[in-house]
């Protein structure tokens, strides 16, 4: 089969009032003039006053964007949102779809119980205020994927709203420390996801396939809180981490589970926001962060050669590594939002407000979902910092990588060696020799009891640290050796005989009496000379350290 | 509340002379202007291809009026008609899909199991460029 250019193909979507332009010398109004967007639209940004046009200063002046977010992720569950078909990534075209999908006449959308807990689980892992009751919207408009010629949303009254997201940063240029930034959640609504478009530009035509159509999305609005790429990417992470662990999205970017669409604008400080631009087709979490500091980038050097920025939609090009104009058809969107005629409100209860005798399967009641939410990424990096001591950044590490944290608890179960230690070679050295071979977690040839051996091994000074980095060379290997079968094959092992080192020590101080005079002296170089002699002799068998130690006591 | 939503877009695209009187002026043409019948066949795909049909939704327009009339100080709006009504929750399971052959049988094209559609929108002729029977 064909294998045609699948490029991003939704239209444009309009978000008008959060970004009214007040600084740059042609005013542009919101696009809609539909007042039914206006009312979704009151932005939390506070309205700058407008003020008369004034030419932007030339260099000298600084810059600060304003980065929003929004957020798509599919909800994990077996069926859609409003219909029974199946949610699957790879399946026949058109073979996960029902007559409701297709939007034939005389169907009708029965809601996923499923959709509204994750929805419900998100929303409390958000810190968001659940609404009680919520309500579906229709959101109009013509597409070759959206077979019923609108999206079944909530854009009144969304099912979540007013939440944080807290995320970590790197502070300055030092990569070792991590401070902590929330990001407002403006809302989360259920909505439907449009079918498949793949253009078949050869035959000028697109191929349509729904199976994608109605699969339930969770839809996260945040507020314009951020400042630059780095930021978006840690709260995209974040969000990601948080979502896999409730078990409500898969989140995987590339699968298109999660999809970001960045609004950007640039502004000086004290002065009205700028135009925004919305940045789409972001597929991964570095082409997100690329892509954002790409466009404040062009939007400042454009405002600084005295263009003007249009409030346009733009994807991002990997290749070009910037973003380009999207082909923007239609113009101003009015989306002609009403409420969905055939869905009653969503009402959702807790403990106190259930009424009694209620079937179980009808109600859905927060307080119990709340309760039984798993520990979130948050928590359980505090209770790594306060269970092994170690520092904030290195739990990010842990759980930032997948699996990595399950490899950890598993050598830490098994293994004597402490915390700190186990983390500098997990962090450190495992986690380097993955990357540098490109491999997953899951794909490591050196199994957590193999590490843990080692560690045993070094804990127990039985090698030293440099035999252990030899070891941990032969177990990558993958062939089913112990730590300790590796020492003894290779002679690794320390010299345990502290009479014998002694002796060597001795002999060695004996015939080298220039040297030890040096050290003597108090030459630093004199003593290593000593140390690397006597290593030699010991065929690397001997710690360092204890060479040293031996080595001045006996000198003095 | 569909009507008053009605309205209320009808409200948002009419612009400048705005008449919030709450007597509708029925007496036609000029109060729906040609913006707003333009960006209604975009929008809806629906073709006001006479003045006839014009002054039909003139008259629509002026029948759903008359709700203002009446005084809803302090009621709440419905949401819904079925909003006393207890939102059906379906448990998750696959019951529905497998008829790929069935839906595509519908289409017009087809493409090896896809529905073949045109390459993107296709936009209205500009307003200019057709017949305007409103300005003839």
């Amino acid at each position: 089969m064909a294998a045609p250019m699948l490029r991003g193909v939704s239209p444009v979507r309009r978000w008008s009032l959060a970004w009214v332009d007040g600084g740059s010398r042609h005013r542009r109004t919101s696009p809609n003039g539909s007042t039914s967007n206006r009312i979704r639209e009151q932005s939390s940004v506070a309205q700058q006053p407008l003020h008369t046009a004034q030419k932007p200063r030339k260099g000298g002046h600084k810059w600060a964007a304003v980065v929003g977010l929004e957020i798509h992720a599919q909800i994990s569950s077996n069926s859609k949102l409003f219909s029974g078909s199946q949610v699957s990534f790879t399946a026949p075209p058109n073979s996960l779809v029902s007559f409701f999908d297709a939007s034939l006449p005389g169907t009708l959308p029965v809601l996923n119980r499923r959709c509204v807990e994750a929805a419900v689980m998100t929303g409390l892992a958000l810190n968001c205020r659940i609404n009680k009751k919520s309500l579906f919207d229709r959101k109009h408009y013509f597409y070759a994927d959206l077979p019923a010629g609108y999206q079944i949303t909530q854009q009144r009254l969304p099912i979540a709203a007013n939440g944080s997201l807290s995320y970590g940063v790197f502070v300055g240029n030092r990569w070792s420390h991590m401070a902590t930034k929330t990001v407002r959640i403006k809302q989360i609504q259920l909505e439907q996801d449009s079918g498949k478009s793949l253009h078949d530009d050869l035959r000028s035509q697109t191929l349509i396939d729904l199976n994608r159509a109605g699969v339930g999305l969770l839809e996260v609005v945040m507020e314009p809180d951020l400042s630059c790429g780095e930021e978006a990417a840690a709260v995209v992470k974040e969000l990601q981490l948080i979502l896999q662990a409730l078990g409500t999205s898969q989140a995987n970017m590339a699968e298109g589970q999660l999809r970001v669409d960045a609004n950007i604008s640039v502004h000086h400080p004290g002065e009205p926001l700028g135009i925004r631009t919305e940045v789409k087709n972001l597929n991964s979490i570095r082409f997100l962060a690329r892509a954002i500091d790409h466009e404040i980038q062009r939007q400042i050097n454009e405002l600084e050669s005295g263009g003007e920025i249009l409030n346009e939609t733009r994807s991002f090009d990997p290749k070009l590594g910037c973003t380009v104009p999207m082909r923007d058809k239609e113009g101003k969107q009015d989306y002609r939002f009403m409420p969905e005629p055939n869905l009653p409100p969503l009402v959702l209860y807790d403990t106190a407000s259930l009424p009694a005798g209620a079937d179980s399967q009808q109600v859905i009641n927060i307080d119990q979902i709340r309760d039984a939410l798993p520990e979130l990424p948050s928590a359980t990096r505090k209770r790594l910092v306060q269970q092994y001591g170690m520092l904030p950044e290195h739990s990010f590490a842990l759980l930032n990588e997948a699996g990595l944290l399950q490899f950890f608890q598993n050598v830490m179960k098994e293994t004597r060696a402490e915390p700190k230690k186990v983390t500098s070679w997990v962090l450190n050295t495992l986690l380097g020799y993955l990357k540098h071979h490109n491999l997953a977690v899951s794909e490591s040839p050196i199994t957590p009891s193999a590490l843990a051996g080692l560690l045993d091994l070094l804990d127990s000074k039985a090698i030293s640290s440099s035999a252990a980095k030899q070891v941990f060379e032969e177990l990558w290997k993958g062939e089913a050796k112990t730590a300790a079968q590796i020492v003894s094959e290779k002679q690794l092992e320390l010299m345990q005989d502290q009479e014998a080192l002694e002796r060597l020590c001795q002999s060695m101080m004996e015939g080298h009496p220039q040297v030890v005079m040096d050290m003597k002296k108090g030459n630093p170089r004199a003593i290593n000379k000593l140390i690397g002699l006597v290593r030699k002799a010991t065929l690397n068998r001997a710690d360092p350290a204890v060479i040293k130690d031996t080595l001045e006591r006996l000198s003095s | 509340m569909a009507a008053r939503a009605v309205w209320l877009a009808f409200r948002g695209g009419l612009g400048r002379r705005q008449a919030f009187s709450t007597k509708a002026n029925v007496q036609g043409s000029g109060r729906i202007t040609v913006e707003v019948i333009e960006h209604l066949e975009r929008l809806a795909l629906v073709d006001f291809g006479s003045r006839e049909a014009v002054a039909r939704l003139e008259k629509a327009v002026a029948f759903a009026d008359r709700l203002r009339e009446v005084d809803t100080d302090g009621v709440e709006p419905m949401e819904s008609v079925l909003e006393d009504r207890c939102l059906y929750l379906r448990s998750d399971n696959v019951a529905e899909g497998n008829c790929a052959e069935e839906l595509l049988q519908n289409s017009h094209r087809v493409m090896e199991e896809y529905f073949v559609a045109p390459p993107g929108n296709i936009s209205l002729p500009k307003l200019d460029k057709q017949e305007s029977f409103l300005h003839s």
